[in-house]
């Protein structure tokens, strides 16, 4: 069926056409269509792993628009914070569905974010000429890694206080001003309804526009350079005599199509989780957190929401200090730079070849144990520490950072596959 | 108004003499590895749920409120009547459509039992499903504490036994001997070893009261129980079963749309394969 | 139908089974997303809480007198209510059929309560209830007696009210006069008597 002739699209009626050739003589309209969709082509072989952008902006555009009407209702303030989150669960109506969209929302926004890097892992995305697209896209992890936590402090639980009491406690270990750091990031010598104010500023204003701006400029980025793909080779290497791609083709309609469906499978998924799980067995929503923040009464265990309990075991897992600074200083300094590591992959990775598929045995064997050290860690994050919980965490987290200081080196010594010329 | 807080006053004096000299002791809870019998809350029991409702606005609302809550929401979900509602479980003088809030004062409160009594609007959410059945099923003599009972699932309570005349008198014995006795220092045993700890209390009678000291049945006594803690576990979160009913229709539309998303995408790459 | 078959088809003309699939789908996303809007417009419905304040409110009219308007002024969801005692001299004066009224009879049942469909607007002559804001754009019409009506209106009969904003003018029951802003009467909000000295406003039912 291949040689069968492009099938002629209906175009639209004429005084539609008329209007946009109006709309066209003052803003770029069809050009910008054509260049991002109609006319954008994209290597025909994305694979399952390429659905994860787009489920980001669709979360991205949930979580704006369930965040827009919570803050109808909740109150920003230590005394009602609580109060007004359980008023949205029980007195507004259709509340507790909005509620729960957003904090699902939440967790699904790590999940996808954290399977579109594990792509740009495994298909060598991040490399020339994408080290920007990839720099963007840390930029907004970060944000988004900012944007979860300021929130978590908002329902004003027991485990938010907490939660917020230790991770800005941090910032104390930053030698010298560490004490003056802590009360300036609060506003208070605790955490208070003034640090809940400029937390609730930050997450529902300043961060949600930054993220908009940075997934606009990635995607930007993104199209000046055009997508890599599952084998790594660059579609626009290989170009007809028009011009265009041989292995590319027009991402509107068929990756729209694709998308779409995707869409529509994650949000079942999703809603599954929204409607009949939406703690998540404790996982999305902490049990401690259902109860109002009392400045005298820690949780028995704290454990971050589990998209940070990575890094937080890192955290945990440096126990000695170092150079004469103590060891929550260095804690801190090794939790920063594993939440940075991947950005410098551009310049880590030496391999002849992007994608996985072609790398040798080593990168295999690396990205493996990166991928196990992050869900071991991930896991030890949410437990009690005990002497053997702290020593695995130590080992994984040497295996968390070899899978990038290493990787200079055994990109470089193994034996890699010849690519294809064309996309399989 | 109810039981438990006609009988408070008198003990409550006693208890603010003990428990001042032990607050700083008491523990905020004992150990989370502590034996729970499995409870499985039936949202759809209306029934159990109205009981529960009865129960709980009789011998608890007394003391611990459901600040979050409202009696008009909850007698619609629950499929009480307004005016049922109004005249047997609103001894507040409220309105039906006011929140459910506690007559004690908190501070006269904090006075009595040392603690003021938690409000339990999300209990069952931040203790787990089976707490609160295991909590009220878990009381034991005790003379050694205030008010002469100790709990299994929540070491020292600072709450009397108000479900006393409906269950009777929890004599529970380990062996021939007094619950209070054997499990004693149980903090002390539980450092050493927790498992020793489950082992003494496994041989322990739970259920047994002294005969002619309650008013309900063994079977009863559970129910009840059982009801409250249904209850508790509704008030949590209200809305459960209505997302429930939403949530098939979302998740059947959205199976529906996937379908024709995907004879559309399959339609579209055609072209391509 | 074969696959083949279908191909051509759509080859052919362009439209058919692809075309079908596009509207089919665009069709029942559509629906879907006006049912994932219900959540989000019904959360801006009163909440709870709202209509908990906004429950019916007991009013004890013992101290009203003839005359008057009841104060401290009642309210019902937070709006002031007017419960004005109303003099033999008023009821008499009401009851006379008026042309400069815009809607004397007031008879119609989506503006006033079938028991407020007579020339006192009320269930009794001697006490009238509505709700004080202007038909018009909603601002409280001040309360004046003859002598203030008559200035702004030099053939009034007895007290009424005057709403600043924009001028209109309604008598004693509630009723508007031609010639101004407002389109309708004052508003009779449901209300009945528990007492001849209680009313209880937000319920229309003697049983209340
Ligand atoms: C006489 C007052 C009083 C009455 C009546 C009462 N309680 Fe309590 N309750 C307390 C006090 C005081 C505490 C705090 C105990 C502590 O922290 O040691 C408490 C604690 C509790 C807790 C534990 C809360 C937590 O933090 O986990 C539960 C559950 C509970 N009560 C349930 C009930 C139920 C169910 C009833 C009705 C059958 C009831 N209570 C009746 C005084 C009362
Ligand atoms: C708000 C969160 C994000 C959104 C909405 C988002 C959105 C997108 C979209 C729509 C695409 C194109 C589709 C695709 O390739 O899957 C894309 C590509 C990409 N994103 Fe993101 N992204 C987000 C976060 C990140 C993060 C955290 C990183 C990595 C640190 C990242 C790195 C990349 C890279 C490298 C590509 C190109 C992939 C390739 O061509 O193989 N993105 N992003």
């Amino acid at each position: 069926m291949a040689e069968s002739p492009p099938l002629r699209p209906v175009g639209p009626r004429r005084p539609i056409r008329r209007l946009i050739a109006w709309v066209d003589e003052r803003f770029p309209l069809t050009e910008t269509v054509e260049a991002h969709a109609t006319k954008y082509h994209a290597p025909k072989n994305f694979n399952f792993w390429y659905y994860f952008g787009v489920l980001a902006t669709v979360v991205l555009g949930m979580q704006l628009l369930t965040g827009v009407w919570l803050t109808m209702s909740y109150v920003p303030s230590a005394e009602e914070a609580f109060a007004s989150v359980e008023y949205i669960m029980r007195d507004v109506e259709y509340g507790h569905i909005i509620r729960y969209l957003h904090s699902t929302g939440a967790s699904a926004f790590f999940v996808v974010v954290y399977l579109h890097m594990f792509r740009g892992l495994a298909y060598g995305s991040y490399r020339k000429p994408r080290e920007l697209v990839w720099l963007i896209g840390m930029a907004i992890f970060l944000t988004l890694m900012a944007e979860g936590f300021f929130g978590y402090l908002l329902p004003w639980g027991n485990m938010s206080y907490w939660g917020a009491q230790v991770i800005v406690s941090l910032v104390g270990a930053v030698p010298f001003v560490g004490a003056d750091l802590m009360e300036w990031v609060r506003g208070d010598y605790l955490m208070s309804g003034i640090t809940l104010n400029r937390f609730f500023a930050l997450h529902v204003v300043a961060l949600p526009l930054a993220l908009v701006g940075l997934v606009f400029v990635h995607i930007v980025a993104l199209h000046r350079v055009g997508s890599n793909n599952p084998d790594g080779v660059e579609i626009k290497d290989n170009k007809d005599e028009h011009g265009v791609p041989v292995d590319g083709i027009p991402f509107h309609p068929y990756y729209t199509v694709h998308d779409f469906q995707a869409t529509v499978g994650f949000l079942f998924v999703f809603c599954a989780v929204v409607f009949f799980a939406p703690e998540m067995f404790g996982y999305f929503l902490e049990k401690p957190n259902f109860e109002q923040a009392d400045p005298l009464k820690t949780p028995d265990l704290i454990a971050p929401v589990w998209y940070y309990t990575p890094f937080y075991s890192m955290l945990r897992a440096t126990t000695f200090p170092l150079f004469g600074l103590e060891a929550r200083f260095w804690g801190l300094v090794v939790m920063v730079a594993a939440i940075l590591m991947p950005a410098v992959l551009p310049w880590l990775d030496r391999s002849p070849v992007k994608s996985i598929r072609y790398k040798g045995l080593a990168s295999k064997v690396m990205l493996a144990a990166f991928v196990a050290s992050v869900f071991v860690l991930g896991y030890l994050g949410t437990v009690h520490t005990t002497p053997l919980t702290t020593a695995l965490a130590q080992v994984f987290t040497a295996i968390y950072f070899a899978y990038f200081l290493l990787m200079p080196w055994y990109t470089r010594v193994e034996k890699t596959k010849k690519p294809p010329e064309r996309l399989t | 108004m109810n039981v438990a807080v006609r009988a408070m006053p008198g003990r409550g004096r006693l208890a603010l003499a003990i428990l001042a000299g032990m607050a700083a002791a008491v523990p905020a809870l004992a150990a989370t590895d502590v034996r729970l019998d499995p409870f499985d809350p039936d949202l759809t029991d209306k029934p159990s749920l109205q009981r529960g409702m009865a129960l709980f606005a009789n011998y608890c609302l007394g003391c611990h409120s459901l600040k979050f809550q409202r009696y008009e929401r909850t007698a619609d979900d629950l499929g009480i009547p307004h005016d049922v509602a109004l005249r047997n479980l609103i001894f507040t003088g409220q309105a039906i459509g006011g929140l459910m809030e506690t007559s004690m004062p908190a501070e006269g409160a904090k006075n009595w039992f040392g603690v003021p009594p938690p409000d339990l609007t999300m209990v069952d959410r931040v203790r787990g499903t089976a707490w609160v059945y295991n909590m009220l099923k878990g009381f034991y003599v005790d003379e050694k504490r205030p008010f002469g009972v100790n709990n299994r699932v929540f070491e020292n309570i600072a709450m009397p036994h108000v479900l006393i005349g409906l269950q009777g008198v929890p004599e529970v014995e380990c062996r021939g001997k007094k619950a209070a006795n054997i499990l004693a220092d149980r903090s002390r045993i539980l450092e050493k070893d927790p498992a020793a700890r489950r082992v003494r209390e496994d041989n322990c009678s739970w259920t047994r009261v002294v005969p002619g000291t309650g008013a309900y049945s063994a079977a009863e006594f559970d129910q009840a129980a059982k009801d409250i803690a249904n209850f508790l576990h509704y008030v949590g979160d209200p809305g459960r079963l209505e997302r429930r009913r939403i949530g098939y229709w979302v998740l059947g539309f959205l199976a529906g749309l996937f379908v024709l998303a995907t004879l559309l995408n399959r339609e579209y790459w055609k072209d391509v394969h | 139908m074969s696959d083949d078959e279908d191909a051509a088809e759509v080859r052919e003309d362009g439209v058919g089974r692809r075309y079908l699939l596009i509207a089919s789908t665009s069709a029942v996303t559509a629906v879907g997303a006006m049912g994932a809007a219900v959540p989000f417009v019904k959360s801006w419905l009163p909440s709870a809480k709202a209509r908990a304040a906004g429950a019916p409110e007991r009013v004890d009219i013992a101290r009203l007198r003839a005359g008057e308007l009841l104060k401290p002024m009642p309210t019902w969801r937070g709006q002031p209510v007017f419960v004005v005692g109303r003099t033999a001299v008023d009821i008499e004066a009401l009851a006379r059929a008026k042309d400069g009224l815009a809607d004397p009879a007031s008879d119609n049942e989506a503006k006033q309560p079938a028991y407020a469909q007579n020339p006192y607007r009320s269930r009794k002559p001697e006490i009238g209830v509505f709700l004080g804001l202007c038909t018009h754009l909603g601002c409280s019409p001040k309360e004046k007696n003859e002598e203030q009506m008559r200035e702004l209106d030099t053939g009034w009969e007895g007290g009424g009210f005057y709403c600043p904003c924009h001028g209109s003018r309604f008598d004693l029951a509630g009723r508007v006069v031609k010639g101004v802003p407002a389109p309708d009467n004052l508003q009779v909000p449901p209300h009945s008597y528990l007492s001849d000295t209680e009313i209880i406003i937000g319920v229309d039912e003697e049983t209340a």
